[in-house]
């Protein structure tokens, strides 16, 4: 496992689910150094993506004219991503369990379980205005084979 | 996302290639069950084999699409699993609510118990 730092990798992006194949490209470019296990690869893209998606969509409720920034760093083993809206924020205590019987059908109400589930930490910050997600993960690297 | 349908006896299989994703193939998967329904297929079985990518959107369509089926008095299950699409349902408990299948003549054969 390579324990170099990347300094952070800013991105600002029109709110559009087609950018987020973009920042997805640019996720991958600058993890692709690490040689990330199958698993890793996975969490950390699931994790993004719905990250940005809930950016777009409840954060700045899909107005194209509204950025979602995000930025990606990596120090010692850990990767950090911080995603940005520009929207008014939310109360994560008043975020409905997905596991409770009564959400278990639910359409939606699923992408912040995600985060938190395959993430080792995830944390808001709405002191900039908008929300501000802070999610890290432990980099763990292929199995040599 | 590619969704390809044909029929094995009175079973409409859906195969699905690409991604499952907010705003790529989440609303066309609904659109195909719908069109389904709406000639009076009720016994669907969803392919996933070729599924590269599945988010919460995805997994709220399919959700929305076993609900939908079910109240109209239909069946719906899924077939080749993908191992990351296996986590992203078992995490959320939802891989108790779906009949899954690993092989398509048993998957098919199921729909007449």
């Amino acid at each position: 496992m390579k324990t170099k730092h990347v300094a952070p990798v800013t991105l600002s992006i029109a709110s559009s689910f087609d950018n987020i194949e973009l920042a997805q490209f640019v996720c991958d470019y600058v993890l692709r150094p690490w040689s990330l296990s199958a698993d890793t690869t996975h969490a950390i893209s699931m994790a993004l993506r719905e990250g940005i998606a809930n950016a777009i969509k409840h954060g700045n409720g899909g107005d194209a004219q509204k950025r979602v920034s995000l930025t990606l760093q990596v120090e010692g083993d850990v990767f950090r991503m911080s995603i940005g809206d520009e929207g008014r924020g939310f109360e994560p205590e008043n975020v409905a369990d997905p596991l409770a019987p009564e959400n278990r059908l639910k359409t939606s109400g699923r992408g912040i379980f995600y985060m938190k589930t395959f993430m080792d930490d995830v944390r808001y910050d709405f002191s900039l205005g908008g929300t501000q997600v802070v999610l890290e993960k432990k980099l763990v690297a292929e199995e040599p084979e | 996302m590619k969704a390809n349908v044909r029929d094995s006896g009175n079973v409409s299989i859906i195969e699905l290639k690409g991604k499952i994703t907010i705003g790529s193939g989440d609303i066309q998967l609904r659109d195909t069950i719908s069109r389904l329904l709406d000639v009076g297929k009720k016994e669907i079985l969803i392919n996933l084999k070729d599924v590269t990518s599945i988010d919460s959107s995805g997994i709220g369509e399919l959700v929305g699409c076993y609900t939908t089926v079910t109240n109209k008095g239909g069946r719906l299950r899924l077939l080749h699993l993908p191992p990351k699409i296996q986590d992203v349902l078992t995490v959320t408990q939802l891989i108790t609510v779906f009949d899954v299948y690993e092989n398509e003549p048993e998957a098919v054969a199921s729909f007449g118990s």
